[in-house]
């Protein structure tokens, strides 16, 4: 149970969540980037256990919520075309475009299928060379290298009838927009750890240093999110603003480097469009020039894309943090898990979605005793 | 083991109770005309189907009421109360570690009539074959359901076959429906669960799930995850044998996992339950395996365990006849029910804080990283 109990100890959890209340003296807000860690956070309960002062906003690091509408549009088009397979990481399956999801698609006879990492795609494409296979390749860096793996595999191989539908987003340019949007409230950050285990954290002392603001790379176990936590408030406290490791069992400084030299063979920078968020310049990744020929994008020319989005949902404020998702007026009521108008309540790790599954419809006080009937030893 | 063929020297079954079975060195027991897969003609009523029957089915199932081959089974029952119950089975893949369709086939039926409060007496099994199936893997199944019948104390006393073109159908699928025999002075349902009931489960939670999992197309992973697959009539018995008053709802947690199940007793009975995340007997590798994929195990399939909902006094009792049992040895006292948050459950979590646990949308979708 190695890395499952250890990080998880309640008594341990308890005693780190008093000493953030003994070294706290001001209200902090503190965002987590990660989408992983906002479900870690709501689902354990971390955020009942702070002290009131420090508050927990959550960020942008969904990577189904930020995908745009209009790539998803494309890809229920290119999905529903014949002689196509479409393959997808499962969570993708059932996030709204403007008209359909991708598990209508299927219903409908598309071609659809959960894969669980894109080189079984690439697999998919060597055994149906009549096939034109296109995996939908989105995610932050967590997700990037095996993306790249793919259509450097498939170039290896020769495969003309395999393509990346690639909307990649990078999580520097992100912390970097939320920190110079006007009403910024976020004082620290916790980094997503598994793109730090990845990219290693040599990316971010030049933007803690430019906006003075600690900057705390964090893994996603309740004890790593509460120590993640405790290290940002202590730089609070004393107005530091370095860049820490707390998850030092993953992450090193450097990265995985063989990674970062396959992603900057195979990807380049790009402005991208976040979803709810709009255009960060230079925020994602694209195929290079020496890939282009596997973009599906190019290969599929999809055209007369209208995305609406729906008036009531305001999936953009709670991905920038301005407000959590119980304020929003169509949470819970003509927004569900069931019904989503925006994608951070279709994702599991989206911030809506978590809100609700883990009952946030809830006031504080009716969760704090929902669970005091247990008496049974 | 029953037969499944009239040469009692056969080859052995490539069905090992419990395991994937091996066909490498298994031949046909059918004396068929040269087909060693499912034709349209073994579902046309002709010469094929009455071959399948004969030699198939009648012996594995072998009972007086099926052999009569009348175009309806006529049953001895008690007077009393009846019970029915119906499912269909459409796993993929058809044999996995710890079962097979036809062990599901079977059990499921037998398991939603013992939760209801009955004892299973008969069921009936429909196959629906596609073309092209082999013949090997259809007696396997068989020879399972034929096991999971005489685990299970009850007789399969009719059936049909229909085969589809290729193409059509997933190789097999089979609908069961069952009859049985509501137990005497037993008052349980869906509605029944009362606040200050203890909730009760009978062992480790998402084996079933798991185990299909580590063996489903493109996620094969290394594992030792067995589906729990079960008879649960048995050990449902020696409950009701010696505690049956104070049961009040009872239900195997299948499709949806635990959580679906105690959600649906929530709302039914229209009372909060409230579970302890750190109660829950979980095994490390179906743990590990879940964190592994981003699912959460109160959401995976059970396929032999049943969840109690028993009067606080009688609790320990319980407790102590289930983990007498064989299939209950790993039981738990999970949690209560309340009369607080009603039609919802919350669990409190290994933190120490709290959580509600909903109802599922659709199906545990692992995530993309």
């Amino acid at each position: 149970m190695k890395y499952l109990t250890e990080f998880r100890n309640g008594e341990i959890a308890q005693c780190m969540a008093r000493e953030i209340g003994s070294i706290t003296t001001r209200p902090w807000k503190i965002m987590e980037v990660c989408g992983g860690q906002t479900h870690s956070i709501i689902k354990n309960g971390i955020d009942q256990m702070l002290p009131a002062g420090v508050e927990m906003i959550h960020g942008p690091g969904c990577p189904v919520c930020v995908t745009p509408l209009e790539l998803i549009d494309k890809a229920l088009a290119i999905a529903a075309q014949p002689g196509v397979i479409f393959c997808s990481f499962g969570d993708m399956l059932r996030v709204p475009g403007t008209d359909a999801d991708l598990f209508q698609i299927k219903g409908a006879g598309g071609d659809i299928r959960v894969v669980y990492s894109p080189l079984d795609a690439v697999e998919l494409a060597a055994k149906n060379p009549d096939k034109q296979v296109v995996f939908f390749g989105v995610g932050f860096e967590t997700t990037a290298p095996a993306n790249a793996m793919s259509v450097h595999v498939a170039k290896r191989r020769g495969l003309k009838n395999f393509s990346l539908l690639v909307s990649h987003v990078l999580v520097p340019p992100a912390i970097a927009a939320i920190l110079e949007s006007p009403g910024n409230k976020v004082q620290a950050f916790l980094l997503a750890g598994h793109v730090n285990s990845v990219m290693g954290y040599w990316e971010y002392p030049p933007i803690a240093e430019k906006y003075k603001i600690p900057l705390v790379v964090t893994g996603f176990e309740p004890l790593d999110l509460l120590d993640g936590i405790r290290r940002a408030v202590i730089q609070l406290e004393a107005s530091t603003h370095e860049v820490e490791n707390a998850y030092e069992r993953i992450v090193t400084f450097d990265g995985n480097q063989p990674a970062q030299k396959m992603l900057a063979e195979v990807f380049e920078v790009t402005d991208r469009a976040w979803r709810g968020i709009g255009v960060i310049p230079k925020s994602g990744w694209r195929l290079s020039e020496a890939y282009r020929e596997f973009d599906a994008e190019q290969r599929f020319h999809i055209t007369g894309i209208h995305t609406v989005e729906s008036p009531l949902c305001r999936a953009g404020d709670v991905l920038r943090g301005a407000i959590k998702p119980a304020e929003c007026a169509a949470f819970g009521k003509e927004c569900t898990p069931r019904h989503p108008l925006g994608a951070t309540m279709v994702s599991s790790e989206g911030a809506c979605a978590a809100y609700y599954n883990y009952g946030r419809f809830l006031s504080a006080e009716e969760l704090a005793t929902a669970g005091s009937g247990l008496t049974h030893a | 083991m029953p037969e499944i063929a009239n040469d009692e020297d056969q080859a052995p079954t490539p069905f090992q109770s419990g395991g994937v079975p091996d066909f490498s060195n298994w031949t046909c027991p059918l004396p068929l005309v040269g087909y060693p897969t499912i034709v349209m003609g073994h579902g046309g009523g002709g010469k094929l189907g009455n071959e399948l029957v004969e030699h198939l089915f009648l012996p594995a199932f072998s009972n007086a009421a099926l052999e009569n081959l009348g175009d309806a089974a006529v049953l001895n029952l008690p007077s009393g109360k009846l019970a029915m119950s119906t499912d269909s089975f459409v796993v993929q893949p058809l044999f996995f570690p710890g079962g097979s369709i036809g062990d599901l086939a079977v059990n499921g039926t037998v398991n939603d009539l013992a939760v209801s409060g009955a004892v299973p007496k008969y069921l009936s099994a429909s196959f629906i074959l596609e073309e092209g199936f082999p013949l090997a893997q259809l007696a396997a199944i068989v020879d399972a359901m034929a096991a999971a019948a005489a685990a299970a104390g009850i007789q399969i006393v009719t059936g049909d076959t229909k085969v589809v073109e290729r193409g059509h159908g997933d190789g097999c699928y089979i609908n069961t429906a069952g009859i049985g025999v509501l137990r005497e002075g037993i008052q349980v349902g869906p509605r029944q669960a009362k606040p200050g009931d203890a909730i009760l489960v009978s062992g480790f939670i998402g084996d079933h799930g798991m185990a299909i999992m580590s063996v489903r197309e493109g996620l094969e992973f290394e594992s030792q995850i067995r589906s729990d697959c079960a008879a649960l009539n048995g050990m449902i018995a020696a409950v009701l044998d010696e505690a049956g008053g104070a049961v009040h709802a009872m239900r195997d947690p299948t499709r949806g996992g635990l959580a679906s199940t105690l959600n649906e007793i929530a709302q039914a009975s229209g009372v909060g339950i409230s579970i302890d995340e750190r109660r829950l007997p979980v095994r490390t590798e179906v743990q590990s395996a879940c964190e592994l994929l981003g699912l959460d195990p109160v959401y995976v399939a059970n396929e032999g365990k049943a969840v109690f909902f028993v009067a606080p006094e009688a609790a320990d009792r319980i407790l102590a006849i289930l983990r007498a049992h064989p299939l209950g040895r790993d039981a738990a006292v999970i949690g209560q029910v309340t009369a607080e948050h009603k039609g919802m459950l919350v669990a409190r979590t290994q933190m120490g804080a709290n959580r509600v646990i909903a109802q599922q949308i659709g199906e545990q979708l692992p995530r993309i990283c």
